[in-house]
């Protein structure tokens, strides 16, 4: 029973957040925060009458994020209805892609190649299909148990949505995450998805264990929760199976304020969309020219940056992942070192060690974090010229982090400049000397005790103090009071 | 009722000149409505009598100031109710829009504005377009102009009906499956159905959206190429829209002999089997009597493939009915019933109370047929047969200009005569789908009466062929004889 085989398949849909206009109508897509059912007119409202325009830059879009995924394009792509009554639904028929009765979604086949610690990792991409977002339910109490009744919000009616739908080739939690967050990584290289922006990735994943019945987990709102919703199900499902239960196949929700799945209502019969083409948008026919212009327009990618940090910048494997699984922390990175060119390992090492501590102990998102690359650099070079100390860094990172304000601002309000004037370090180990006597005549013998002692010394300058020349300091007072020319 | 009887390429000019007054003109329809609508029910909404005068005057003043311009200056139109009309509701003759006023324009609705006409009214029609009589519409049957016991055929009823009532000289139907040529073969008027394309669907509320084109509708050719000339441009808002120039089809009438060599016409012999009552197939072959010689041969052709036509195209109407129909829930626009409950039963007694049972029954049919496990059967089985029809057709276009047969197979009848037999009223449109399944243009011109009751021709022709198609038809208008004509009310 230790070692059950589990099979995982998800079903993303990205928002092409990046477009400027809907799917099918000129309404801006930037709805987010706007006011209810302002961004809409006849077409995405499904007005009588009103017909779909093929925002020809989603084509685009869809062949660029077909081709990062190694995807086999489709020459001729047909849009179909999808029927089913919903409120939150404009026509109650979603204008999608289907791979049956003659149509064939815009890309196939394809595939994204994992690295994890131990091996490499391929994960087959069954196709990718362009689709319309529905509208929002708002539920005026936030629950829909307690509210009396449902608001419906259409700005987000019509948005364009990528669903791109994986083999069942995953074989854990974690590298279903790995997979979302190299793909994150890829959408945000290709610049058609801001994919922090709330609800712009949604994942559905589907599991079986041990070729049981295929549970389908609906729409789970963040990476951590599809690793968390997967880890789930598979505990629930290993216990069923040991009280010798079979898994039957259903449809669950994750429930991202418990942390559990719950099963949905189960249906009486089984949901027929009744797919048939979508007459109102004639095939589009996508050429071999188009295709390679777009190829060749493609940016870098994740890959191949990782590949140029490690050759660039001299960067081990290690720092180049973790730097460019996320493209934000990538370009910041790279913008950090265009200012301190002297030593990107060094940067690196900020980033990766402290920087992304301290955003994720402040709970922060790279977005909001205040701190510019022209702030770490100039931090490095504080910390070179011997203005601060490693310590003194290490206390103005989290500040310029949460402020904005730069370090040298941060080191003059808070008075943090470095001590390394001889004559006032001696006067302050001396006093540092007069309270402590016995451990000062300890350290005559012991190391120990002089560590004591440059530790209040430290203390006592909140580690301003220059700890090469307070060393030094230190080793000439007890060298004086050895040969008595100091008294205590 | 004199300048309400001028053909509508007339009324232009003589408005352009002054010769005739637009608030005059528009005061005399007015009043013509008044008289007749009670008898005729042709008409769903009809704009105030002061928008309709305030709207006339500010056109004179144009006039006046040298500004008028417009291929339909101050001319009077009548548009189908199913042809959006910002700010003027759009019902498509059903409960479930009783209420609905379009916050904008259809393309044909934009581009008539623009060439100044004067939309007088909303014309009644079958529920959705769905029926070969007018009489499932909400509002009411319309009847025929010509005997008031019987059908003005449909689902353009209304329109062809405000026609021969001599209300307006021109007026904009919808075709799915001869829902233009049916009431104009069964008003003595001209109704043409354009190539799939030809004309923006934007804004025409969707029966079966792969079949239907928005149709001009006269009472003579020249009028229905006018009306085409307005009509037919390029969308950008309709994904089906042809790109693109239009010919200038007025222009082509103006020398209709002016075509090479002789020319051939296909009688397609399938539409004047069985189910074509004996006295149509009498008029029809007079008509062809008068027609025939001087350079115009007549000559029978078969398309086998025509036989299968009804059963696709009703496969095909319903499906699309059934999903574009699917819109209509009462939560944004439209009927709403009044009971409480979750979605689910609010959505289901708003379209239990808010379709008919023409609208109800299609629904169903459509989807069933596309459902799981019939898909495949029936609307995969369809396609193919539109394509053997669309075979067929090109094949007969390769010896002959055009095919002709009847419009409709037998008489207009009697008000309730059909209406409980849907079978019956779906065989009504056997000589009309197959048009719609090729997306080829098709029109209907009077070819002549029994008795009091017209027959009307129809005249089929090659895709984006309607300059053709409108010669042809001129050159039959004048061999028959028969056109403007007004049912005598
Ligand atoms: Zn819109």
């Amino acid at each position: 029973m230790e070692k059950l085989k589990v099979k995982i398949g998800l079903e993303v849909h990205v928002q092409l957040t990046k477009l400027k206009t809907k799917l099918f109508c000129s309404c801006p897509s930037d709805y987010r925060g706007k006011p209810p059912n302002t961004y809409v007119c006849p077409v995405c409202l499904g007005l009588p009458g009103s017909l779909p325009k093929v925002n020809s830059k989603a084509i685009e879009y869809a062949v660029m994020v077909a081709l990062a995924l190694n995807c086999k394009i489709n020459r001729k792509v047909m849009f179909f209805r999808k029927h089913y009554f919903y409120p939150d639904m404009t026509k109650n028929f979603q204008i999608t892609q289907y791979d049956r009765a003659g149509g064939a979604p815009i890309a196939v086949n394809g595939y994204l190649k994992l690295s994890t610690s131990d091996k490499e990792k391929v994960v087959r991409i069954r196709r990718i299909n362009i689709e319309e977002d529905p509208g929002k339910l708002v539920y005026p109490t936030g629950s829909i148990i307690t509210s009396p009744y449902t608001l419906v919000d259409y700005n987000r009616a019509g948005i364009a949505l990528l669903e791109i739908v994986t083999e069942p080739d995953i074989e854990t939690p974690a590298e279903a995450r790995l997979f979302l967050q190299k793909l994150r990584s890829i959408l945000e290289h290709l610049d058609v998805c801001d994919c922090g922006l709330e609800g712009a990735v949604r994942t559905d994943a589907n599991i079986s264990v041990a070729g049981g019945g295929r549970v389908e987990i609906k729409n789970i709102g963040s990476i951590k929760d599809v690793e968390k919703a997967l880890m789930y199900e598979i505990l629930r499902q290993k216990e069923a199976l040991l009280k010798g239960l079979s898994i039957r196949s259903e449809t669950r929700h994750w429930d991202d304020v418990r942390k559990v799945t719950v099963p949905l209502r189960v249906k009486e019969e089984e949901q027929d969309y009744r797919y048939f083409p979508e007459a109102d948008i004639p095939p589009i026919i996508i050429t071999e020219e188009f295709i390679e212009k777009i190829a060749k327009q493609m940016p870098e990618l994740p890959d191949e940056r990782l590949k140029r940090f490690q050759r660039e910048y001299g960067l081990p494997y290690y720092d180049s992942s973790v730097l460019v699984s996320n493209k934000k922390l990538a370009d910041f990175f790279e913008e950090t070192v265009k200012l301190y060119k002297r030593n990107p390992k060094k940067v690196a090492n900020v980033i990766i060690n402290d920087f992304l501590r301290w955003i994720h102990e402040k709970g922060l998102e790279l977005d909001n974090v205040k701190a510019k690359p022209k702030d770490i650099a100039e931090l490095l070079k504080l910390l070179d010229n011997g203005i601060i100390s490693i310590k003194i860094a290490k206390t103005v990172l989290p500040e310029i982090i949460v402020s904005g304000k730069s370090p040298s601002q941060v080191v003059k309000e808070r008075k943090l400049l470095k001590i390394s004037d001889k004559q006032i370090i001696r006067q302050i180990a001396l006093k540092i000397f007069r309270e402590h006597k016995k451990a000062a005549f300890d350290a005559l013998k012991d190391k120990k005790a002089i560590n004591y002692l440059i530790g209040q010394i430290m203390k006592y300058t909140k580690g301003r103090a220059d700890p090469a020349v307070t060393g030094k300091v230190v080793k000439e007072l007890l060298t004086d009071l050895k040969e008595g020319k100091l008294k205590l | 009722m004199d300048v309400l009887s001028k053909p509508a390429n007339e009324l232009g000019e003589l408005i352009l000149s002054g010769a005739i007054s637009i608030v005059d003109l528009i005061d005399k329809v007015y009043e013509r409505i008044m008289k007749l609508e009670s008898k005729v029910n042709a008409i769903i909404t009809l704009r105030s009598r002061s928008d309709l005068l305030k709207e006339a005057e500010n056109k004179e003043k144009e006039i006046k100031r040298g500004a008028a311009k417009g291929l339909l200056f101050g001319v009077p139109v009548a548009v189908k109710d199913n042809i959006s009309t910002k700010g003027i509701r759009t019902t498509c003759g059903s409960k479930i829009l009783e209420n609905y006023v379009p916050p904008y324009d259809a393309t044909v609705v934009k581009l008539l504005k623009k060439e100044g006409a004067i939309i007088i009214c909303k014309t009644n029609m079958d529920e959705f377009a769905m029926g070969s009589s007018t009489e499932t519409s909400y509002f009411g049957p319309t009847r025929n102009p010509w005997d008031l016991e019987r059908v003005p055929g449909g689902s353009s009823g209304g329109s062809a009906a405000v026609l021969a009532a001599g209300i307006v000289p021109l007026a904009l139907g919808s075709d799915t499956g001869g829902s233009v040529r049916c009431p104009a073969a069964f008003t003595a008027t001209v109704g043409l159905k354009p190539t799939y394309g030809l004309v923006s669907r934007y804004g025409l509320i969707a029966y079966a959206n792969s079949l239907e084109q928005i149709g001009p509708m006269a009472r003579n050719v020249t009028d229905v190429a006018l009306l085409l000339n307005v009509i037919s441009k390029y969308d950008e808002n309709d994904g089906t829209s042809i790109p693109g120039s239009r010919p200038d089809y007025m222009y082509s009438l103006s020398n209709p002999y002016h075509i090479k060599g002789s020319l051939k016409v296909g009688l397609v012999v399938e539409m004047m089997g069985e189910g074509v009552s004996d006295e149509v197939r009498k008029v029809i072959l007079r008509a062809l009597d008068k027609i025939s010689g001087e350079g115009i041969e007549i000559e029978e052709v078969s398309l086998s493939s025509l036989k299968y036509a009804l059963p696709a195209y009703y496969i095909i109407a319903m499906s699309e009915a059934s999903s574009n129909l699917a819109r209509y829930d009462g939560v944004r626009y439209g009927f709403r019933a009044k009971i409480d409950g979750d979605w689910n039963k609010v959505y289901m007694e708003t379209r239990a109370q808010g379709f008919g049972l023409e609208v109800k029954r299609r629904i169903i049919m459509g989807t069933f047929a596309l459902s799981a496990g019939y898909f495949d059967q029936y609307y995969l089985r369809a396609l193919k047969v539109r394509t053997l029809i669309l075979n067929d057709f090109r094949r007969a276009f390769k010896k002959f200009n055009v095919l002709v047969g009847p419009t409709m197979p037998i008489l207009p009848f009697k008000i309730g005569e059909k209406i409980k037999d849907p079978l019956a009223m779906y065989m009504c449109d056997i000589e009309t789908v197959s048009a719609n399944l090729a997306g080829i243009p098709a029109i209907s011109i009077p070819a002549g009466f029994i008795g009091n009751l017209p027959v009307g021709l129809q005249i089929m022709a090659p895709p984006l062929h309607e300059e053709l198609l409108l010669k042809i038809s001129k050159i039959f208008e004048d061999k028959i004889g028969l056109r403007n004509l007004i049912a005598p009310l």
